[in-house]
């Protein structure tokens, strides 16, 4: 049985800032033990509702910053879509929140100075801050494509811009940069920075298109998904998605202990919200199952 | 002075009365992340099937008020993986394990049940009966109580006579007391109950069911009241019977009202996705609980609330401690 190499903690964490940025909110926590653990690509279990909540399940988001100022603090961003997260938007400086992390397999890195092109779209981008940073700091180019529908929904652009050697933005309307998809001028910039690996994180539609291009290049693609989560930590079974083991066989792998973060070509996105036939203990794959 | 925790299932004697449900831990390393498992009375597997199951498509889950709805379908190992790695895993730490074990037919369960039999680390068998989520529809056992007889004493033939066989019911049984009442006379050692009840949510916007699976298993606070009926009328109709009383368990007042109504064993499940420190939380509570209300011994509260009305809260001295 595999071990989760980073031990997660809960904390109660007490909210530092709210802000706004854009469409999308982000909250920073004080939230001491998650951050001395954090590797880019973990992310954390938050408890919504307050005491006596009647949402049992926790939100996980990806981590966008960790900063040592406090005795840690923790910044997330989020999209007030549904009741639990419109309580997190509530939310202010002093308020407390439950937390449980860093939770997650985080993205690998490579060892040598490489360069590596990091594709966001919509607030998937927010992980890829601490990502870049760990890559620059082993000596790394690193090349920003971020992409969304319109120009408010494009998180991060200024400090892609800070950070990256390029960066080139796309939304469907043309409201900023190209208009279009990250899929669409993703071949252009691999092609022109002469990139060795491809990380990305946002919607799973986007990610499939990312890796079909990265598989075009035949250079390594990272990707972390967003699965719907009810725990965070591997008990509950419900952020399933069908990858492609060491061994070639397919299984339903929970996104929060095997992932977030998967190799790009081991994720069969075309079957992704069923169970292949072929995949370990499906439903009359040549073994016989209960029911 | 603390209070005396300890509780009996059948004959096998447990620390404490707190276990997790089962489904609701998966392997039991991923809690143990976080706190001492052998702390908590038992763990209780995910329910165990022959061979390895991928579960459901997703989505499988929806949050519901104060509750969720959940159809995994039983995803798991398969027993060879789970007697190679997951069993000797849990026995290596002396954690008391409850190995819940789901089945298409009689013969499966059984089958099940010869595996585990010679298997070190087994503290108690829950023959689930009830899972809402299996692939066949046709089949549930446990809303009919024949069919959950003959599988409880293929089981029981089978075990070892040491192991205690538990029958876990369903809230969706026409009469859950006849079920139960069929489930002992076959050889249940104890019962559990309640599994989830069938539920059903519907995506407002995509204007499609929530879950892959159309319906899936309801559970949290919301079904609360429904599992202290269902071990109120169990107890009240075989008070003899050691029951797992278990649905929508958050806090030590939660797992009080299923041992009032004759609960010995208390299981916590949605509330560890929620907190994963619940089952020791839930634990804590209930001995606050008994000693502010003067109890030296948790099995003096058991079944409690079924004293006649105006009868006082004196504690039952009526019987000694067994000598097993």
């Amino acid at each position: 049985m595999r071990e989760t190499p980073v031990t997660p903690v809960q904390v109660t964490g007490t909210v530092l800032t709210t802000r706004r940025v854009d469409a999308y909110h982000a909250l920073t926590v004080v939230a001491p033990g998650i951050v001395e653990r954090f590797r880019p690509g973990h992310f954390v279990a938050v408890a919504v509702g307050g005491p006596g909540t009647s949402m049992l399940t926790r939100r996980a988001f990806s981590v966008h910053d960790v900063k040592p100022d406090y005795g840690g603090t923790v910044e997330f961003v989020f999209t007030a879509g549904g009741p639990g997260t419109a309580w997190l938007a509530e939310r202010r400086a002093r308020d407390t929140l439950d937390l449980v992390g860093p939770l997650g397999r985080p993205f690998p890195l490579p060892r040598d100075p490489v360069t590596c092109v990091l594709v966001g779209g919509e607030y998937g981008s927010a992980m890829l801050f601490a990502v870049a940073d760990a890559l620059q700091r082993r000596g790394c180019r690193v090349d920003f494509v971020l992409g969304a529908a319109s120009a408010d929904r494009v998180f991060g652009a200024l400090r892609a811009r800070r950070m990256g050697e390029t960066t080139t933005l796309t939304t469907e309307d043309g409201s900023l940069g190209m208009r279009g998809r990250v899929t669409d001028v993703l071949p252009g910039v691999i092609a022109d920075v002469r990139a060795d690996a491809v990380y990305a994180c946002g919607p799973m539609e986007m990610l499939r298109g990312v890796t079909a291009v990265a598989v075009e290049f035949d250079i390594p693609v990272q990707v972390a998904v967003e699965e719907r989560m009810a725990c965070g930590i591997g008990v509950c079974m419900t952020c399933v998605l069908p990858v492609i083991g060491d061994d070639g066989v397919t299984r339903m792998v929970r996104s929060c202990v095997e992932g977030p973060a998967f190799r790009g070509e081991r994720v069969r996105f075309d079957d992704v919200g069923t169970i292949p036939f072929d995949a370990l203990g499906a439903p009359g794959g040549g073994t016989r199952h209960a029911g | 002075m603390p209070v005396d925790m300890r509780t009996y299932l059948g004959h096998v004697e447990l620390a404490n009365p707190i276990t997790t449900a089962a489904g609701c831990a998966a392997s039991g390393a991923e809690l143990a992340q976080f706190f001492d498992l052998g702390r908590l009375g038992a763990v209780t597997t995910r329910s165990i099937t022959m061979a390895p199951r991928a579960g459901r498509p997703t989505p499988r889950m929806a949050e519901t008020p104060s509750g969720l709805l959940a159809a995994v379908g039983l995803q798991g190992p398969g027993v060879d993986a789970f007697l190679a790695r997951e069993l000797p895993w849990l026995a290596q730490r002396n954690i008391r394990t409850v190995v819940s074990i789901g089945g298409g037919t009689v013969a499966e369960y059984t089958a099940l049940a010869r595996r585990l039999t010679d298997a070190p680390g087994v503290t108690a068998v829950e023959v689930n009966l009830s899972c809402p989520n299996i692939e066949d529809r046709g089949r549930v056992f446990a809303l009919d109580g024949a069919a959950s007889a003959e599988v409880v004493a293929s089981v029981r033939s089978v075990m070892r006579y040491d192991v205690p066989v538990v029958a876990k019911l369903s809230p969706d049984a026409l009469d859950v007391v006849s079920v139960a009442r069929a489930c002992v006379d076959g050889g249940a050692d104890a019962l559990s109950m309640i599994n989830n009840p069938l539920g059903m949510s519907i995506d407002t916007d995509a204007m499609r069911p929530s879950l892959a699976a159309v319906t899936g298993g309801l559970s949290g606070p919301a079904i609360r009241p429904l599992a202290v009926r269902c071990v109120w009328q169990v107890h009240a109709a075989l008070p003899g019977v050691p029951i797992i009383g278990m649905g929508g368990v958050l806090t030590g007042r939660d797992a009080f009202e299923f041992v009032l109504a004759g609960a010995c064993v208390v299981a916590v499940g949605t509330a560890l996705f929620h907190d994963p420190y619940a089952g020791l939380r839930v634990l804590r509570e209930l001995e606050e609980i008994l000693a502010a209300r003067g109890f030296h011994r948790l099995a003096d509260a058991v079944g409690l609330a079924h004293r006649p009305p105006g009868a006082t809260t004196r504690h039952r001295t009526d019987f000694e401690e067994s000598p097993l």
